[in-house]
């Protein structure tokens, strides 16, 4: 009689433990999944941000000295190792403000055929830089403190991802470009 | 794109958070998405044809005030069948942390999620209690917008993470045509201002001690405030012989708010600080009328350094007379700083606020994430 409850009662114990490390392995999933892509998107934002600033600097709208900084920090951080690319964005970001801040850059480049939609574009790249960067970092971090917990370590739930690394930047906008 | 909006109080109730919806979706249709509100509403109640109601509300007290909320398991219910049949490409959850449909619609959907928050909060007991239960739900959270640095502050400083920042809006339109306050009227001699009269940040002490001097120059002079607190606080800062020319209208409709903005010559804003972005004046501006403010960096910024509105020294009330002098006896620099600012004030309207939520949108869609989709 005893024996039977005794059995019963750890088997309920295991059931219950089963189902909890099973939530919380498919809450360590899940977020694993989002943060994948949350990398995604912030690839593509900062892809999407060199091209526009290539297609600045070759657009013959602005002087050859601006353009030829502008094209040569893209061209750097399109070519940057994975040591090298948060410096290489971050100079990006530099190069782009100093041309941007330049004394009526915005008018003289709406004026111009085909200014505005550029201008509009480059608005657009810079804003999502900024945004998928904090979403990209926000998924790291609670990911990195799901990963840390004594059960994920232990029964080593997140299998054989990597501890994720943040993504820092300097990606302040242009001054005549801020959002907030 | 297809958005799905919740809407976490009642849809009859006028509210801050309950406008800030009601003007994102329509700036967002008017930009041509697809927009559809969950909002907690009775359900004989008239609703706009975009908004979906989940059911009553009851009043319930939380974290020290009473809101009219909407749960239980009709409402989560409907906030299931609502995301089920909405194929929406983005699911946008205004103040998550309140246990209303927010939280619902959390528990219900996975896919590409936004959320928004509103509200500043301190450490309370009913957050400490709640907090495993709000952390999985802003787990889910892909993309997470804060409208002011206070509301993004306590965020960051009790669950972590970073927010990005998108302010409030302004209807620009709505602010263009009204007729002025009976009695009232642009008259070259009318200075007004709007705020909380017993706030001290809001300046109001300043302007007084400024009228005080300006009246005694210029006998037409009159003075138009508007805005919540006891109106014996003004007049006693204000001499006594000027009294009949200092109008308190204490607290205000929308409508009469905007009346009062095409009531006044100088509209004054004398914060001595704080304002992350100054709604009211934008709202000014907005109306078209000439705008003096201190030059705190925030009014700076939106006033384009004194391109679009006089600035004086903050805090100083000689300065403000000074200024608000100069302008009364230039009607055609009135006219210009007014037109200038009905240019600056644009970059406040809701359509560029919404074109960056919907910047917000791309992020959280961009690659194969999928629609949003129900969680079983």
């Amino acid at each position: 009689m005893t024996s039977t409850v005794v059995v019963l009662v750890v088997g309920i114990v295991v059931v219950l433990m089963a189902v909890y490390v099973s939530w919380r392995a498919g809450r360590l999933d899940r977020l694993h999944i989002r943060l994948e892509l949350a990398k995604e998107s912030l690839d593509a934002a900062l892809m999407r941000r060199r091209a526009v600033v290539l297609e600045l600097a070759g657009s013959r709208l602005l002087d050859p000295a601006t353009s030829l900084v502008l094209a040569a920090a893209a061209h750097e951080a399109r070519m940057a190792g994975p040591e090298e690319r948060e410096h290489a964005e971050s100079d990006l970001s530099r190069a782009l403000r100093a041309a941007a801040d330049q004394e009526r850059f915005r008018e003289r480049l709406s004026e111009s055929p085909g200014g505005s939609d550029l201008l509009e574009e480059l608005d657009a790249a810079v804003a999502k830089v900024v945004y998928s960067r904090r979403f990209y970092n926000n998924a790291v971090g609670v990911t990195r403190t799901a990963q840390r917990r004594w059960l994920a370590r232990t029964l080593r739930l997140a299998g054989h991802t990597e501890f994720p690394q943040f993504f820092e930047i300097d990606d302040n906008p242009p001054a005549t470009m801020a959002m907030e | 794109m297809r958005i799905g909006i919740v809407c976490p109080y009642t849809w009859d109730v006028p509210g801050g958070v309950k406008q800030h919806i009601d003007d994102l979706a329509q700036a967002l249709m008017a930009q041509g998405h697809d927009v559809s509100v969950i909002a907690p509403a009775a359900d004989d109640e008239e609703l706009p044809p975009y908004v979906t109601g989940a059911g009553r509300a009851v009043p319930v007290p939380y974290n020290g005030s009473v809101a009219r909320m909407s749960f239980g398991f009709l409402s989560a219910a409907r906030v299931r069948r609502w995301v089920r049949t909405g194929e929406f490409d983005v699911l946008h959850i205004h103040e998550p942390l309140i246990p209303s449909l927010g939280v619902l619609a959390c528990w219900a959907a996975k896919g590409p999620i936004v959320a928004t928050f509103h509200a500043s909060f301190s450490r309370s007991r009913a957050i400490a209690v709640a907090e495993p239960l709000l952390r999985s739900a802003l787990e889910k959270l892909t993309g997470r917008i804060a409208v002011s640095d206070a509301a993004r502050k306590s965020l960051v400083e009790q669950f972590g993470g970073d927010a990005v920042l998108i302010p409030n809006g302004v209807t620009v339109s709505r602010y263009a045509h009204a007729e002025p306050l009976d009695g009232w009227g642009p008259d070259g001699r009318t200075i007004g201002f709007l705020g909380r009269m017993d706030e001290e940040r809001k300046g109001l002490p300043i302007l007084l001690e400024a009228f005080d001097a300006l009246a005694a120059e210029r006998p037409g002079l009159k003075l138009l405030i508007a805005g919540p607190g006891d109106e014996k606080d003004v007049y006693e800062r204000v001499r006594r012989d000027f009294h009949d020319r200092v109008t308190v209208l204490g607290m205000v409709s929308e409508a009469d708010k905007i009346r009062a903005y095409h009531s006044v010559d100088v509209f004054c804003a004398p914060n001595t600080r704080g304002e992350s972005f100054g709604i009211v004046l934008a709202e000014a501006m907005a109306s078209g009328a000439t705008v003096l403010a201190s030059d705190i960096p925030a009014f700076r910024k939106v006033l384009g350094e004194g391109q679009a509105g006089a600035l004086f020294s903050n805090g100083d009330p000689a300065s403000l007379a000074r200024e608000a002098a100069a302008l009364l006896d230039a009607p055609e620099r009135r006219a210009k700083l007014a037109e200038e600012a009905l240019v600056a004030v644009r970059k406040y309207d809701w359509s560029t606020v919404a074109r960056d939520v919907v910047r917000v949108y791309e992020t959280v869609t961009t690659g194969g994430v999928g629609r949003v989709e129900e969680d079983l």
